[in-house]
């Protein structure tokens, strides 16, 4: 027995000893590694891994580490996750988070502790209007941009009526609000559905088919987009009501919505900041890399956003020479910007969140026989959230 | 009111409700007759999924798949109920619920890891993907008919078993008296066994019916789980009439409520105030229903006799 413990303390005592030296730069990063919505956590990290290769896991000089958590789409879990960053491994920047609920409970402790925190994806309302920070920033858009610019596609495309069909928690209804700001035609329905437990959509179906609406608009993220879509063909509105999608069908899910013979996903249209096909030099550079690295597989804006956040902290690490306590300093920096971003230009409004452009994106198949999205052209350009004129920074 | 969208809500309650049936009679025959309460029912219906999904990938065939995943499942509940199962019969209902949620975790974890986050899913076959035209111009998917079908032909059978066998015979017994028929030279443990295999199987093949249509990703079973733990107790606890009558009641309540509730409500509310209230009220109404039951009949509708 004692003879054991002898082996313990030596080993105590290295764990003591930190492993790096101090100067290791931590990156906490949020994402959904567990549960069926990891397939965009995959694509997340997956990019981010992308990232860090390219830049040699240094940033203006020194070691970058990144820390990843997963949330389980648990706000809880989330929040707790953020606390165990903070106090336990003391990282020096907050990002990731893919949920508008779960950064909903986890930024105020970021923020409490003096932390700048970056969300790669969920565009929580709120934090881009009234309870804007200075700490707080956004990398990817805020939630009803993107469903206003298929609401703008809607009346180009001559829509008069429409049925609503997303989730019941915080972003499904900022993309039904988003879409009617400023579709002109007429709502005929709409539903909000349980999440994430929804499954069966029948119920749902059969009132869209009563109402015989011109199309129908839906926001299914990760893994409840192939059920949906595949009961939408098993329905029969498949062959009747076009679909506009946003955030359900991408990169991630493509090649799935393919091995399932769901064809009637093919012409359909979406609208997103970002396209996989966006003509700049970083985007090229990321698309092709990604695709290297993963398979053939298109990355999806998942991707997109969290390669820009590296790319982010990156400049604002430089900006600072590494001194990460200096909070004025990253501010600044990542107010200004300055990092090629697979956008072309990107800029912060006063509220943090993006100025940007949303492009429309039709379901193509590519040469090589692959479901893709193509950018069919600008709807909304320069566009900022209309929270921004509640934000008083 | 429109009558056509009133049949096609009522025919797809009726098919959520054999889903239902199909979770909730092997839960209320391992419940009633071994006592035992099995949180991890809902993983054998995500096993089914799997299974079948599987299978029907080597073999090219959805029928091959589920004909072949039917003696896989029985086999995974026997294996599950020697290695694990048995030996908390004798535990209280804590011990089980503890075990059992155990093996949820455990499971929706190596399905994760085996699977992937995006599951698996395999296309209908080209004969029941179509949309099948009913009486009074109702218009269901032709897979959704068959579902039925094959729910009420398990359904047929099993009261053949319960009813008109000897196997039939015990099982009712145990439902109804345990240490009787322990005391009448029954091999308890044997017949434990086969309940479980048959509950396993019946779970399993609801997973594998709903595959098409919802996919097979890890935790799918958890939400049928809920629901089929309420229709066991609106239903009585033991009697397969009961698990019968109270999916469909429940699979009809619970889509009426979710199609109509909005709609409703629109009358007397402004447009917000019932488009936020309609999805909270309607997941709540299967709740309410098992509540207002269970103040007029606290042993459900059918308690087995003798219970």
């Amino acid at each position: 027995m004692f003879k054991k413990l002898l082996w313990i303390a030596p080993v105590i005592a290295l764990a003591a000893v930190p492993a790096a030296d101090a100067k290791t730069i931590k990156i906490g990063w949020v994402n959904t590694l567990t549960t069926p919505a990891s397939i965009i956590g995959k694509q997340m990290k997956a990019a981010a891994e992308q990232a860090m290769d390219e830049i040699g896991h240094k940033m203006g000089g020194f070691d970058v580490k990144i820390i990843m958590e997963d949330d389980g789409v648990n706000p809880k879990t989330g929040k707790q996750k953020t606390e165990k960053l903070i106090k336990k491994d003391k990282v020096d920047i907050l990002t990731g988070y893919i949920w508008s609920h779960v950064l909903a409970a986890s930024a105020p402790v970021a923020l409490k502790a003096g932390k700048i925190i970056i969300s790669a994806n969920a565009g929580y309302s709120a934090y881009a209007g009234k309870k804007c920070h200075k700490n707080f920033f956004n990398i990817s858009w805020e939630n009803s941009q993107t469903p206003m610019a298929m609401g703008e596609l809607l009346n180009k495309k001559g829509v008069k009526s429409l049925y609503i069909l997303s989730p019941n928690y915080a972003a499904g209804k900022d993309m039904a609000n988003g879409v009617q700001r400023t579709f002109k035609g007429k709502i005929i329905g709409k539903d909000l559905t349980p999440w994430p437990s929804h499954s069966d959509w029948s119920a749902e179906f059969a009132k869209v088919k009563a109402a015989k609406p011109d199309g129908v608009f839906v926001f299914y993220p990760g893994g409840a987009g192939p059920k949906f879509f595949t009961q939408y063909k098993q329905s029969g509105l498949g062959k009747t009501t076009p679909l506009y999608s946003v955030f359900s069908i991408d990169g991630a899910n493509l090649p799935l919505f393919q091995k399932a013979g769901l064809d009637n996903i093919v012409g359909t249209f979406m609208t997103q900041f970002w396209s996989p096909d966006l003509d700049n030099a970083q985007n090229k550079k990321f698309v092709a890399g990604f695709r290297k690295r993963n398979k053939g597989i298109y990355p999806a804006f998942y991707a997109a956003q969290a390669y820009d956040a590296v790319y982010l902290i990156k400049s604002a690490v430089e900006a600072v020479k590494g001194d990460m306590s200096n909070t004025d300093g990253l501010r600044a920096a990542l107010e200004k910007a300055d990092f090629p971003s697979i956008r072309g230009k990107f800029r912060y409004g006063r509220n943090h969140y993006p100025i940007q452009n949303f492009y429309s994106r039709e379901v193509v198949i590519d040469k090589d026989g692959n479901w893709t999205v193509k950018n069919t052209g600008i709807v909304l350009a320069d566009h900022e959230t209309p929270h921004a004129k509640d934000c008083k920074l | 009111m429109n009558y056509v969208l009133l049949g096609e809500q009522f025919f797809n309650g009726f098919q959520l409700g054999i889903i239902l049936f199909l979770m909730a009679a092997g839960l209320t025959l391992i419940f009633g007759i071994m006592d035992m309460v099995n949180l991890a029912h809902g993983t054998l219906y995500m096993f089914g999924g799997f299974f079948a999904a599987t299978l029907a990938f080597w073999t090219g065939s959805f029928v091959w798949g589920i004909v072949l995943a039917i003696p896989v499942m029985m086999i995974a509940g026997v294996l599950l109920d020697l290695i694990v199962l048995r030996t908390l019969y004798e535990r209280s209902h804590l011990d089980q619920v503890l075990a059992t949620f155990g093996l949820i975790l455990f499971f929706n974890e190596l399905f994760l890891i085996v699977y992937g986050p995006e599951g698996m899913a395999f296309p209908l076959p080209k004969a029941v993907s179509g949309i099948a035209t009913l009486p009074g111009g109702i218009t269901v998917p032709e897979y959704r008919l068959v579902i039925i079908v094959l729910g009420l032909l398990v359904a047929l059978g099993l009261y053949l078993l319960v009813a008109k066998t000897r196997v039939g015979m015990l099982i009712r017994a145990g439902a109804s008296n345990r240490e009787m028929i322990g005391a009448l030279g029954i091999n308890v443990k044997l017949l434990f066994t086969a309940v479980f295999g048959l509950g396993a199987v019946l779970a399993g093949f609801a997973g594998m019916i709903v595959t098409p249509i919802t996919q097979a990703q890890s935790g799918m079973g958890e939400d049928p789980l809920i629901l089929a733990f309420v229709v066991i107790v609106i239903g009585g606890i033991g009697s397969i009439r009961g698990a019968f009558v109270g999916a469909v009641i429940t699979g009809i309540i619970d889509t009426m409520g979710r199609s109509f509730i909005d709609v409703g409500l629109l009358t007397f509310l402004d447009g917000e105030a019932a488009e936020s209230a309609g999805p909270a009220i309607s997941s709540m109404l299967i709740y309410i229903l098992m509540a207002g039951i269970l103040a007029f009949k606290p042993q459900g509708l059918f308690p087995p006799r003798g219970a």
